[in-house]
Order: structure tokens, then C-alpha cells, then sequence
């Protein structure tokens, strides 16, 4: 089953502050990924690959295009052109998002980042906050660090809290912008390791990573940007 | 003369006035309050309602805190006397008419018998509201929030309602209504009264009334009780009585005695009659 | 849905018939330059859905106070209707809350909608406790049980985390962060579907003005009431809306989600006002 096809999917940006600037975000991109897929985005920097994962999520508009997705319930939306309802719906039960940075709030611990998702899905604030500090650990976090803000951590920490928050409660459909580009070899392995869980779990996704080698070793496809089309893995 | 000193276009207005008050219980009906031969704060109004009302087959009592004795309470019924010739009694039961400030006879009224209180303050919503327009707007609206709120702080400070006399009270199930500074003991005798009450304001110019068997409520929360001034541990130095509402008096000597307010009450009670 | 505004219309003057369509953003001014009257909300539409958190954010003089104004009603529309979920009529069709009777209103803006205005002097009674402010509110909704109003008065203080023994002080004796939660509470106590603030923390410190959001955010998610919060403070707009509003002159100049408004602004004021953050 087809679960997101991108069509002829374009994106400029036009900055009225300057003067009305228009700057290209990427053309005519399409592709589709099917249901337990992950498709990887390949290409240089600034070619558009994040700017269409935030499109997808829709924190970017589209210029034109459709993007097409298919619901766990068969029935279908298109993200490009729908009301803002829809799309709350979709962030809450369907579409998760990891960054590449994560969103610091100043007065909430790591703990209760991570814990979050599970609670607002109904868990039991007591169970959620074990099964974050089992992620946590399993990430490598020190036990001293749950219970104070990421402000303070290393970029590195920040992001394995960043990704653990969306792994606790994996969406059926997820994004994931250079999740691991500010991690080192071992975390990496590990986010690696999770993520083809997802995918034995029939997790759909799509994501970015500069390094050949994690490219190679999670995408079932590779969708090349400047040449616009699928290429070997 | 005329005959109880009113033209007939007043009396006129005054009773249009009160058939409105009866029609819509508890409800402040404004009128042209006239020019009396007593000042303005004692008891003009409650006077231009007996007078608007009064025949010549009436029998008058008057009383001012209880007493027919009191010397506001025989200047009125003299003066109503003087341009009436009407028949006066002191006694409850044989009244057509009974004048009163600030209290309600102890004995129980009977169909066919009118009450008239004198009223010093009408608006029951002047502690909490000082704005008329606002005023009005709250009762058109049915809303006494802020008279339970007063109930709610007097409670959560002291227990119960700060207020002695001139406790609100809900008339019909509609209109928050001030009963004027008679004490709570005489409240609960409003509802289901059998007797017409009226209610009279001169310098606020105001009339209202509570028919016969009309239902009155004082304000008060489900879970709480509507407590009375009890003398039941009171006796009477003049007829023995005990537990109806007492004058306490204190003699030269620092001594304490207590006397029944209703003094016609009183007298039937040492003649033997009750 | 649980709010809908069609064609909500407030102008100070005459209001000729040329007003609406000679003020807005494109002329950049809010006077008909016909009749001088002010265009303060100029024919806005807005639809709010249930779990949703909608910022209003413009500038002095866009229009997004009055137009929280004359959904409360606290003044007067001169075109438009308003639907709340919640007050039908007989045949079960919405009716427009603008021509509500006084009675009316007041069970609107008592089981409905709440406000909660930037000056607490306008959302309190400095006459009644803070206790008794709450009070007001629990027992318009109908309760008349003493000890069960008392009970919810502390309820809703503890959610505000005022403490509980100063339940029978006066309001004045608060501070203005403090003053700010037992509006608040007063507010929540009968249990509103819809939330309207107006600039909630502006003129705040920073360290209450963060506590008091947080606390918004935190009540929202457990009672899970809808809001509409009007701001000119982006930081705040982002910290509690899912879905944002930018007003000029009166109008809507763009719609959507907050991320989306923030990160990729389409319409040049929006992108104005963006960039404007420091």
C-alpha cells in the first residue's frame, strides 16, 4: 500500500523583506514510499531535502504539487493542500518528526520531554516517566542528567533526547531530518539499530543522513534529488 | 376635608401603583410619592398607602417597633384619625389595616387583613451594587450573584450572614427583596402569609408587595441553616411569657430585664386572652 | 467546531458603504478616508475546533482585542453573527450569540466562554475575596451547596497554586502575577468550553510571565478547553498556539499552523513581524 506519494511537489520562497526576492526551494519533486518503506533523500546541502521533510510535516507550504497521504485507516489527505484541522490530527496520531536540533524548552527536564508523548497518549505519568528513563539509558544519557533541562547538555545529548522522544511512541509515519548528524559512531549504531525496529514494525519513513555508510546500511530506496529519480542503494 | 387627606387622582396613582407591586411580587414599583404633614424618614411612605387604601369600615392599629405605644406609632394613628374618623384598636386580630415599622405582629394575620411596613431602604442590592442602572439591570436578570457571594464571605469568615434585620429574601421564587429592618425572627412569618404585605418607601418612592400565600425564601446555601434570634430561656417581667421576641432593657442598677416587643401581644397575655 | 465567526464587523463612526472596502492592510489604514470612521474589525471569518489553541498576533490598532471584545460581548458588533457549540435553539440549529438576551449571555459567558483580561481589575472584583471572586463564579453556574462551593474555590486555587490559606484575602493584597492566577481560576471555575485572553502576561516580569504560560499550557492539556489568545508577543504565541492568526488593520492577513507561520511566513507583514523578533 502506497502511504505518501509526492507529486510534482514544488516550493519557492518569496522574501518580501528583501525586497520580494524569490529564492527556489526544489522543483517538480516526486516519488512515492510505500507502507514499511524508508525511502532516504540524497543530494548536496541546500538542495531542498529538509525543506521537504518540512513540507511533508507541513511547516513549510507548497508552492504546487500534491503531497498524497494515505491514513492507518486506508483513507487518504492531501497535506499540501488541506485545512489546518486535518494536519493537527495527522501530527497527533499519524506523522512524527525527529530534527536535526532539538527544541529546547528552558523549564522542562529531559525526563518529562521524553515521558511526554506516552503521557498525552493516555500512559500513566508513573509508567511513561520508566519507560523514558529505559530510552534514556538506553542512549546513554547519565542518570544525574533526566531530571534537569537539556539546556545544559552537548548537542549530541540534546539530540539523542530529541530522538528518544519520538521513538517512545513511534508514529506510523515518520520524518527524520539528519537525525544522527551531530551524533558520534556509537549512538549512531544505536539510533540505526532502532530504527530497523520501526521498520520490522511496519514503520513508514523518510529521512535525510549525510553519511553514505547509514544511508546504505537503513534505506530500502534512495530518491536523488538533482537527478530526480530513485538510484541503487 | 377629603376624606383621608389624599386627592383621588393620588390615591388614584398610589393604588395603580400597588395592584403593579401585587402583580409582580417582590418587584420595586416606583411612584410620585406626595408631600406629607410628617418628614421624609419617618414613615411617609408606609402613610400614603394606608391612606390610599383606607374606608370608611376600616379599623386602624399602628405600631413602631412592636408598640402601640410609642410616640411615632400614636402620631400617626392620630393623624390618621383626624382626617379619617376611623375606628383604631390595639388589638392584632380585629384590625382591617396595620401600620408597622420595623416589625410583624406576633399573632398570626388572618385573610382579609393588610399589612403596611414602612420601608427605609427599598433596593435589597444597595450594599453590593451601588449603580441604579446596574441595580436594575441585576434584577431584570434574575442576577443576586453578589448577594451569595456576600452570603459566601460572611460564611467563610464568621460562620453565618453578617445581617440581623433587613435580610434579603427571595419572594416568588423571582425578585430578591429587602423586608425591611424587621429582625430574621420575623421572616420566617412573610412566607405563605395569609394576610396582604404590603410595603411602602416615601423618600425612595417605592411600593411593593407580597400577596397572600405568596412564597418567600431567605437567601440562603442548601447546607445551611436559617438561624433566628431565640429567647427561649427569656421571660417576660410583665406577663411571664416566654420565647417571643424581647425588648432587653437595662435597668440603673446594671440588671437586665427582658419585656415581650409585640405589646399588644403582651397585654392579651396578662388579661389571659392567649 | 467550537467557535464560528462569520462576517464579524466593528467601525467606530458613521460606517458609510465604503468603509469596509477602503480600509485594511493593502491600503495600510484602518480610516475610511470617505467618512473618517475607524474600521477596528473588518469582516472576519475564523472557525475554531475542539483541542485547538489559536494566537491572534498583530500589532497595536490591528483589530485583535476588539475582535475578542465583541465575541464576549463586552462591546458591541455592528455586523456579523457568532455560533458557539453549545447554544442551539429549540430545533437544534447554532444561533448567533451576538443577539443574545441579557439571561443568555450571562450563561454564555458563565458554562461557554470565560475572559481573562491583561489588567486583573478588569477580570476581579476588588470588593469580594479571592476566594469570593471564584465563589462568583461557581455559583452562577447554579451551585447553591456552601460546602460543595468551598470545596471547588480551593480546588481551583490549588490548580493555580495560590495557596490555600489565603483563600479569604483581598485581591489587592496579591501581586500582579498572582492577581493574573486567581483571574485565572475564576475563569476555569465553571468550566468553560472556550478560553479568551487578552495579552494574559504582558506587563508581567519575565519569571511570572513564564510561570503563568506554563500554567496556561498545563491546564489546558488537563481540562482540555479550547483558546483563543491574543498576543503581540511571538514568544508566546509559540509557546502555547497550535494554530496562529496575524491581523492588520482589521483583517486577517494570514492563517495557519504555528510552526508553519513562524518558519515560513507567506504574506510580507507576517514576514515583517517575524523577522521583527529579537
Amino acid at each position: 500500500m502506497v502511504k505518501i506519494r509526492i507529486k510534482n511537489l514544488s516550493k519557492e520562497f518569496t522574501v518580501y523583506t528583501r525586497g520580494g526576492v524569490k529564492i527556489q526551494g526544489y522543483n517538480n519533486v516526486d516519488f512515492e514510499v510505500k507502507k514499511g518503506e524508508f525511502l532516504s533523500l540524497y543530494g548536496h546541502s541546500g538542495i531542498g531535502k529538509s525543506s521537504l521533510l518540512k513540507a511533508i510535516y507541513r511547516t513549510y507550504t507548497t508552492t504546487s504539487g500534491d503531497i498524497i497521504f494515505t491514513k492507518e485507516d486506508g483513507t487518504t489527505v492531501n497535506i499540501a493542500k488541506c485545512d489546518e484541522k486535518d494536519i493537527i490530527e495527522l501530527r497527533k496520531t499519524e506523522i512524527g518528526y525527529v530534527s536535526q536540533f532539538l527544541k529546547v524548552l528552558p523549564r522542562i527536564s529531559a525526563l518529562e520531554i521524553v515521558a511526554a508523548p506516552l503521557i498525552e497518549k493516555g500512559e500513566s505519568e508513573k509508567v511513561a516517566k520508566i519507560k523514558a528513563k529505559e530510552l534514556l539509558d538506553f542512549f546513554g544519557i547519565k542518570e544525574e542528567l533526566f531530571n534537569v533541562s537539556p539546556l545544559t547538555f552537548s548537542g549530541g545529548e540534546q539530540q539523542r533526547v530529541n530522538i528518544a522522544k519520538e521513538l517512545i511512541a513511534p508514529k506510523p509515519f515518520l520524518l527524520l531530518d539528519e537525525p544522527t548528524a551531530s551524533l558520534d559512531y556509537a549512538n549512531t549504531m544505536k539510533v540505526i539499530k532502532q530504527l530497523q525496529k520501526l521498520k520490522e514494525n511496519n514503520v513508514t519513513m523518510i529521512g535525510i543522513f549525510h553519511d553514505q555508510d547509514d544511508l546504505k546500511t537503513i534505506s530500502d530506496k534512495i530518491y536523488d534529488f538533482a537527478l530526480k529519480k530513485y538510484v541503487e542503494v | 376635608m377629603r376624606y383621608a387627606f389624599l386627592d383621588e387622582n393620588s390615591k388614584k396613582e398610589i393604588r395603580r401603583a400597588i395592584l403593579k407591586a401585587i402583580a409582580i411580587p417582590g418587584y420595586q414599583v416606583p411612584f410620585a410619592s406626595r408631600e406629607m404633614p410628617i418628614a421624609r424618614g419617618w414613615g411617609t411612605g408606609g402613610l400614603q398607602i394606608t391612606l390610599s387604601i383606607i374606608n370608611e369600615g376600616d379599623c386602624i392599629k399602628v405600631i413602631d417597633q412592636g408598640c402601640d405605644g410609642s410616640l411615632n406609632a400614636v402620631n400617626i394613628r392620630n393623624f390618621v384619625v383626624s382626617v379619617t374618623g376611623n375606628k383604631t384598636t390595639t388589638d392584632t386580630k380585629k384590625a382591617t389595616i396595620i401600620q408597622s415599622r420595623h416589625r410583624i405582629p406576633e399573632e398570626q394575620l388572618e385573610e382579609g387583613q393588610c399589612l403596611v411596613l414602612q420601608v427605609p431602604y427599598p433596593e435589597v442590592l444597595v450594599n453590593v451594587e451601588a449603580d441604579s442602572y446596574k441595580q436594575k439591570l441585576m434584577h431584570a436578570n434574575k442576577d443576586y450573584a453578589r448577594l451569595w457571594v456576600l452570603l459566601y464571605e460572611d460564611t467563610a469568615r464568621f460562620g453565618d450572614s453578617r445581617i440581623s434585620n433587613r435580610y434579603p429574601v427571595i419572594v416568588n421564587n423571582r425578585y430578591a427583596m429587602d423586608p425591611t429592618p424587621i429582625p430574621r425572627y420575623d421572616i420566617p412569618k412573610l412566607n405563605n402569609n395569609k394576610a396582604l404585605i404590603l410595603f411602602g418607601a416615601g423618600r425612595e418612592k417605592k411600593i411593593y408587595a407580597i400577596p397572600p400565600y405568596t412564597e418567600v425564601e431567605p437567601l440562603k446555601f442548601e447546607d445551611k441553616e436559617f438561624k433566628i434570634e431565640t429567647f427561649d430561656d427569656k421571660k417576660c417581667a410583665r406577663c411571664g411569657t416566654k420565647g417571643v421576641f424581647m425588648d432587653e432593657v437595662y435597668n440603673d442598677d446594671g440588671s437586665v430585664t427582658y419585656y415581650c416587643n409585640d405589646t399588644s401581644y403582651c397585654d392579651k397575655k396578662l388579661k389571659g386572652e392567649l | 467546531m467550537i467557535l464560528e465567526v462569520k462576517n464579524l464587523t466593528k467601525v467606530y463612526g458613521e460606517f458609510c458603504d465604503k468603509c469596509l472596502e477602503s480600509t485594511g492592510p493593502e491600503f495600510e489604514s484602518s480610516v475610511c478616508p470617505y467618512c473618517s470612521s475607524v474600521v477596528a474589525v473588518n469582516n472576519i471569518n475564523i472557525r475554531v475546533n475542539k483541542g485547538e489553541v489559536v494566537g491572534i498576533v498583530g500589532e497595536s490598532g490591528s483589530g485583535k482585542s476588539t475582535l475578542l471584545q465583541l465575541i464576549y460581548q463586552d462591546q458591541k458588533a455592528d455586523q456579523g453573527v457568532v455560533y458557539i457549540d453549545g447554544f442551539k435553539d429549540d430545533l437544534g440549529n447554532y444561533k448567533n450569540i451576538l443577539e443574545a438576551d441579557p439571561n443568555e449571555l450571562s450563561y454564555l459567558r458563565t458554562k461557554l466562554m470565560s475572559m481573562i483580561y491583561q489588567n486583573p481589575r478588569l477580570g476581579l472584583n476588588y470588593q469580594f475575596s479571592a476566594g469570593g471572586n471564584i465563589a462568583e463564579k461557581i455559583i452562577m453556574s447554579g451551585i447553591r451547596n456552601y460546602a460543595e462551593i468551598r470545596k471547588r474555590v480551593l480546588y481551583f486555587l490549588e490548580k493555580t497554586e495560590i495557596p490555600k490559606e489565603r483563600v479569604d484575602d483581598y485581591p489587592d493584597r496579591f501581586s500582579g502575577g498572582q492577581q493574573q492566577r486567581i483571574q485565572i481560576s475564576k475563569a476555569l471555575a465553571s468550566n468553560p468550553k472556550l478560553l479568551l485572553l487578552d495579552e494574559p502576561t504582558t506587563g508581567l516580569d519575565l519569571s511570572v510571565q513564564a510561570k503563568i504560560l506554563d500554567l496556561i499550557k498545563k491546564l489546558q492539556k488537563e481540562m482540555g478547553f479550547a483558546m483563543i489568545i491574543v498576543s503581540h508577543d511571538l514568544g508566546v504565541i509559540k509557546h502555547l498556539t497550535n494554530i496562529c492568526i496575524v491581523m492588520k488593520n482589521g483583517q486577517i492577513v494570514e492563517k495557519g499552523l504555528t510552526d508553519q507561520i513562524l518558519e515560513d511566513p507567506q504574506h510580507p507583514y507576517t514576514q515583517l513581524l517575524v523577522s521583527s523578533a529579537l
